[in-house]
């Protein structure tokens, strides 16, 4: 990043923190409310986009987030609601994450479908075996994760409920974050993963199995996915329903795209998103302004597809060379 | 001629039947007899008069929501925008459907139909014109354009244009005039018949036409087709504002002629069915008659199949998507049926992603 740009970020926060301060200062619980759900909103998102974003920096696209999502909250609620347990509720929807994750390389890496379509399979199928197999008298006994204060953090006003007063798994996706940053710009691993993203061939001259390493990521970054559809169907609602990801999967895509495929970019652009989310949700709650719902509904949408054709003019947003192809070895 | 034909069909057919075999185990895991799942699947889809009817009309949308891929696809283009497309044309049909009376039918009927044509064009050309002008790409703008269209169709039936009549509180339009209402003749409806004009239509363009040439040259090589002349852009846009407007079509004359009204979440999924159409038909308008009819047929006895052997309707969704798998994936089939490898049967779209 330029430091010209650096600048404006820092102005662009300083200001966003302003701002936020002038509303907590108006109207302390509404802001609250909104900027927690804000962060609520936007964990699934960032999941989703840092599933995108793995996918993509190895040369695959994966449309199939969506089904991930909604296959991994079946399987995490169906579990957790079976054993009483949320963590082993969890880490089914990981695993359920895992088997989508290999099933769409088995499909788009292993027998070279079309990586599109092979998303769209995933999608599909997992609309139909989950409202299949979808149990209406099931229900989690247990409750949903709650809210875990960081000590003294929590205290704080305003950032201290929004931030450091969240459920397990949102804690986690930020942990997760750096984690998929440090690995994806400072190891070996991310470096031969832009690599296989950027000239297969290349990679492959100097030693790096290609779809060996396609494999295995798009398997990981569908464990993603399904810690994602376990957030969903055990931390923010608690319950499946029927078709419950609504859409998020693919507005996941946008994230990734928004943010500039990095984690950090990604959990900005979420956030946005979220904070979007949350607003529509309060004007529904009530109604100081007279605003249909369905067109703050519609914002995040419209934004996306403006940021898209504009950084298609720009040029600024270059997708990883190899990004959609099937590689075949010479 | 037949060889060929029989080549084309044989991984489709198979698909079809390896999805129906799996279907078996998932109605076993139910404790419900597969044999009656099935009979009663067809006997709900092609019984009677009224069954057939069903069918027809299931099949209706499947046929545009399939063109509407179909045609994209032939530029190259991935539409998973139909389902969007299909919504703002149903909502418009029925607007100018309920909104405007006293007309003969042979104007209102026709204008109600050209403006959801319109809506679902407008929709689907947005997505065109900014992937020919900047480059975004098109499966995330028809995307996003998707919720847009749910956020505003929701509006429209919910505020300006609800239905007021009694204690309404759903959100829908009133019922379309009579003199805009598509009939029926005797068990077939004319949207349906409708439908496969236009497919044929379609067929005869993109084969018969020099712009259907064209469309077909930028599907194949883009840059090929830029040098050779053919303004790649402009061919982009309109591809997917014809295919915007079959898929506006769809949703049209479900308004007009199955509905009877636009209601918000009434056509959820129909618009994504076109993709599974699409790719079984391996993107041939003409094969997305017989994909949408199989289809509808499912649809049309899946509620027959649940009352006669309560398997849950959705295994029709799973059976779907076994078809697409199995349709995407072919080195499977011709695994199983020792079938020569032939590459011209793979379909392919990715490697256009990101790039303008």
């Amino acid at each position: 990043m330029k430091p010209r740009q650096k600048q404006f970020l820092y102005a662009g926060a300083a200001l966003l923190i302003f701002v936020a301060w002038m509303f907590y200062a108006a109207d302390g619980p509404q802001t609250t409310a909104v900027l927690a759900g804000t962060v609520r909103a936007a964990t699934l998102l960032a999941l989703g986009a840092m599933c995108g974003m793995i996918g993509e920096r190895s040369g695959v696209v994966n449309i199939g987030i969506e089904g991930q999502f909604l296959m991994s909250a079946f399987v995490a609620f169906t579990i957790a609601s079976m054993t009483g347990s949320l963590f082993l509720g969890t880490v089914a929807g990981v695993g359920m994450g895992l088997i989508m994750g290999w099933l769409l390389a088995a499909m788009a890496v292993g027998l070279k479908v079309d990586q599109i379509i092979a998303g769209t399979v995933l999608n599909i199928a997992a609309l139909g075996l989950t409202s299949f197999f979808y149990d209406r008298s099931r229900s989690l006994g247990i409750g949903k994760y709650t809210n875990i204060d960081l000590g003294p953090l929590a205290d704080l006003p305003l950032i201290g409920t929004v931030f450091f007063s969240r459920p397990p798994l949102t804690y986690l996706t930020m942990a997760l974050l750096v984690l998929v940053h440090v690995a994806l710009f400072r190891s070996v691993w991310g470096m031969r993963t832009r690599a296989i993203g950027e000239h297969p061939g290349a990679a492959d001259t100097v030693g790096i199995d290609v779809l060996k390493l396609r494999y295995l990521n798009v398997t990981i970054a569908g464990g993603l996915a399904g810690l994602g559809g376990s957030y969903l169907a055990l931390e923010a609602v608690g319950t499946f329903s029927r078709a419950m990801s609504g859409g998020r999967g693919f507005l996941a895509l946008a994230v990734m795209i928004f943010g500039r495929r990095t984690p950090f970019g990604a959990y900005a652009a979420a956030l946005f998103f979220g904070f979007t989310t949350a607003l529509q949700n309060q004007f529904q709650l009530n109604n100081t302004f007279d605003i249909p719902p369905q067109f703050v509904g519609m914002l995040p949408f419209v934004v996306t597809i403006i940021v898209v054709a504009i950084s298609g003019l720009m040029g600024s947003m270059r997708d990883p060379a190899a990004l959609g192809q099937t590689y075949e070895k010479g | 001629m037949s060889r060929s034909i029989l080549r084309t069909i044989a991984i489709p057919l198979a698909a079809v039947v390896f999805g129906l075999l799996i279907g078996v185990v998932l109605i076993l895991s139910q404790n419900a007899s597969p044999v009656t799942a099935y009979t009663a699947l067809v006997v709900g889809g092609l019984g009677d008069a009224d069954a057939l009817l069903r069918t027809l009309q299931k099949a209706t949308p499947l046929i545009f929501g399939g063109l509407a891929v179909a045609v994209a696809f032939k530029a190259g283009m991935f539409n998973i925008g139909g389902q969007g497309q299909l919504l703002v044309g149903a909502v418009f049909a029925a607007g100018v459907g309920f909104g405007i009376d006293g007309l003969p039918m042979v104007i209102h009927l026709p204008a109600a139909l050209v403006a959801g044509a319109i809506a679902g064009a407008i929709w689907g050309g947005i997505a065109g014109a900014l992937k020919a002008t900047t480059g975004a790409h098109e499966v995330i703008v028809t995307i996003m354009l998707n919720f847009v269209a749910g956020n505003l169709t929701d509006w429209l039936s919910a505020n300006p244009w609800k239905d007021n009549s009694g204690n309404n509180i759903v959100a829908r339009t009133p019922l379309v005039e009579d003199s805009a209402t598509i009939p029926t003749l005797g068990a077939v409806p004319v949207g349906f018949l409708l439908a496969v004009v236009v497919a044929v239509a379609c067929w005869a363009v993109l084969e018969r036409t020099t712009y259907g040439f064209e469309v077909r040259s930028v599907g194949h090589n883009r840059n090929a087709a830029q040098y050779s002349g053919i303004r790649v852009g402009w061919i982009m846009a309109s591809t997917m504002a014809v295919a915007g407007m079959l898929a506006g079509l769809g949703g049209a004359v479900e308004s007009l002629g199955v509905d009877g009204r636009f209601e918000a979440g009434v056509n959820v999924g129909l618009g994504f069915e076109g993709i599974t159409i699409a790719l079984l038909a391996r993107a041939n308008p003409l094969g997305v008659i017989p994909a949408a009819l199989l289809v509808g047929l499912m649809e049309a006895g899946a509620s027959r199949m649940q009352f006669k052997a309560g398997v849950a309707p959705e295994l029709i969704d799973v059976i779907q998507a076994l078809i697409l798998f199995f349709v995407a994936a072919p080195i499977i089939i011709r695994w199983v049926l020792r079938m020569r490898d032939d590459n011209s049967e793979q379909l392919r779209l990715g490697a256009g992603w990101g790039k303008s």
